[in-house]
């Protein structure tokens, strides 16, 4: 009997110690023009891949073989092969591409080039560019309703969230929101769209059903100016409960009741946190603070920030997949 | 011829009897602490005026570095939390050597000291006992603490514990070391000004050194020097589950000399303050 029980106990321990399956986070440097590659499981960066001019939107593509990274000063989205880790294709955006999406099925990407005022729409098997979608100035924020139906484009200079019909590809709708959109994030149910705005100092809540504005997140850290408080990066836990909202210059992540729409705690993180990503089993999100030149690792339950890794200069996106 | 019997002189005492002495100044300094709840309130009163008042003003002391053992950006108040901890145990370890004036003046050392145990070891006890008590405090304090959102990891507490013992052990020896030079409980106002402030402010307890440095270089090297820097950094590092080695060896070196110091400076053949016999000054 007690042998069954040192051996229970035993494979009890091997599991408890056995280490988390290790993902593969990737940095965007902007000024450093490299992509950094961080080991979840060790926390440190296991290759700087160099990639061309400013380098900024960052994703895996749906299939998790390639990280592609809009390079801005270059006029194209570089494509890294996450086995090979090195750049192996570019694809074809609009010049000074800043962001992007994908669809639910990866086929068809949505970029958001800075200095056009357009959206390129590119097919990722064909890697062809397939189309543009005229917008407002300064276009920036990028994301697609779960329905795969709508996509989002902010744009910075307009202070406006434009609602794009996928499959026509025309504008169905503009709505208002604070000084600055920089990033849009909807509720894994579809029912809020999150819109940031970076000198508004908000994050504007918007029934994408009816196109207005329902709420507003807003900040308030004491001993900081409000002008130090500007809102980029949003991430949103899979239950739709808890959302993390990067603050820039302020230095803090705020901790928000998705549900309440009330700030409920500040994570202090390095300076000029941009934006963010979760790791693939929600445990982690990983924060790029941009001046301080380093990732800062939150443990997404306990609400802590348990680590900070250096990184390349001007780190400025994040993501992660199983490799 | 009387039938009295002289038990001879015995060459040791029994594992029971060091025990037993040990048990009773601990329990006698632990009554004396618990009868003194104002003791208790005003020691955890002083480091919670620094955490609430003075921390909350010198957010931005820390810059944008992040320093050992830290492994990430922190708030002030998590960085001045091992210094505070270390404080109680510094004015632990003074009071503790009022409290040997103290009893000196009224007699009751004579009590203590006519066991039969050697000085050194009721000297060693009596340093345990005043360890003891600050450990109470500190850990009073590490809960407040976490109410105010200053978590160290889980493991933390109990991975400090010795090293508490060990700052605990060199503050009361320091302590020890000073009382046997005072005779007076009036002079005691002077250990305020000459050993807590000093040895408080010219260290890591509320600034990292590579601020100090900035700041003076001079000042750096008396704060390096300062065996306060080495407790307050040990018991940094044990919060997060680290050794600080330095620090470790210094702390264990301190208390050995200071511990000497106290058992020669209390001993009455070779004291080193010229005294009449325990309890008779008064």
């Amino acid at each position: 009997m007690w042998r069954r029980y040192l051996l229970s106990g035993t494979v009890l321990w091997l599991a408890a110690a056995a280490p988390a399956s290790a993902f593969m986070a990737y940095v965007s440097n902007e000024k450093g023009n490299t992509v950094s590659v961080i080991d979840t499981d060790s926390w440190t960066v296991t290759k700087t891949i160099k990639v061309g001019q400013r380098p900024r939107g960052i994703e895996f593509s749906r299939d998790g073989k390639f990280v592609m990274v809009a390079v801005g000063d270059d006029d194209t989205i570089q494509v890294i092969d996450a086995k090979k880790q090195e750049v192996v294709d570019t694809l074809p955006s609009g010049p000074d591409p800043e962001l992007f999406a994908q669809d639910a099925a990866g086929k068809v990407m949505y970029v958001a080039n800075e200095n056009d005022n357009t959206v390129t729409v590119i097919d990722l098997e064909k890697r062809a560019r397939i189309g543009d979608v005229q917008v407002g100035v300064e276009p920036e924020g990028m994301t697609i309703s779960p329905d795969g139906k709508i996509l989002i484009n902010t744009s910075e200079t307009t202070n406006m969230a434009h609602f794009i019909d996928t499959s026509t590809r025309q504008i169905v709708a503009n709505v208002l929101v604070d000084a600055r959109p920089r990033f849009a994030e909807f509720k894994h149910d579809g029912s809020e769209l999150w819109i940031s705005s970076e000198i508004g100092g908000t994050v504007s809540i918007i029934d994408p059903v009816k196109h207005v504005v329902t709420g507003k997140v807003t900040f308030s850290i004491p001993g900081l100016r409000s002008e130090a408080i500007q809102p980029v990066g949003i991430g949103m836990t899979k239950d739709d409960k808890t959302a993390f909202v990067a603050l820039g210059p302020a230095n803090r992540v705020a901790v928000v009741d998705a549900v309440s729409h009330k700030v409920t705690k500040y994570l202090l993180v390095g300076q000029r946190v941009w934006h963010m990503a979760f790791t693939p089993d929600e445990k982690y999100l990983l924060v790029t603070n941009g001046v301080s030149n380093d990732v800062s690792v939150i443990d997404v339950a306990a609400q802590k920030v348990i680590k900070t890794i250096q990184v390349g200069e001007l780190p400025w996106g994040v993501t992660i997949a199983q490799p | 011829m009387s039938s009295i019997t002289v038990t001879p002189s015995r060459r040791g005492f029994s594992f029971g009897e060091y025990v037993t002495c040990l048990n009773g100044i601990v329990w006698r300094e632990a009554l004396r602490f618990l009868h003194q709840r104002e003791r208790f309130v005003s020691a955890l009163v002083r480091p919670l005026v620094w955490l609430f008042i003075f921390a909350a003003g010198f957010r931005q002391v820390l810059g944008i570095s992040i320093i050992p053992p830290y492994e990430t950006y922190i708030l002030y108040e998590v960085y001045i939390a091992p210094g505070l901890m270390a404080m109680i145990q510094l004015f632990n370890g003074m009071q503790s050597s009022l409290s040997m004036v103290y009893d000196r003046e009224m007699g009751n050392m004579r009590t203590l000291l006519v066991s039969p145990l050697p000085r050194g070891y009721l000297l060693f006890c009596k340093l345990l006992a005043g360890t003891a008590v600050s450990l109470l405090q500190v850990y009073a304090f590490l809960v407040i603490a976490w109410l105010w959102d200053i978590a160290p990891p889980p493991i933390g507490y109990l991975t400090v514990l010795p090293a508490l013992v060990l700052s605990g052990l060199m503050l009361g020896a320091l302590g020890m070391l000073i009382s046997s030079g005072i005779k007076q409980l009036e002079n005691f106002a002077g250990v305020m000004n000459f050993v807590i402030f000093p040895m408080f402010f010219a260290s890591s307890a509320l600034y990292p050194l590579w601020r100090v440095q900035e700041g003076s270089p001079m000042l750096y090297y008396v704060c390096q020097l300062n065996p306060f820097t080495h407790a307050v950094e040990l018991i940094r590092f044990a919060l997060y589950g680290q050794i600080n080695w330095i620090s470790l060896g210094v702390v264990a070196g301190c208390t050995a000399v200071f511990m000497i110091g106290a058992i020669l400076a209390y001993d009455p053949s070779r004291g080193l303050a010229r005294r009449g016999p325990a309890g008779g000054e008064t």
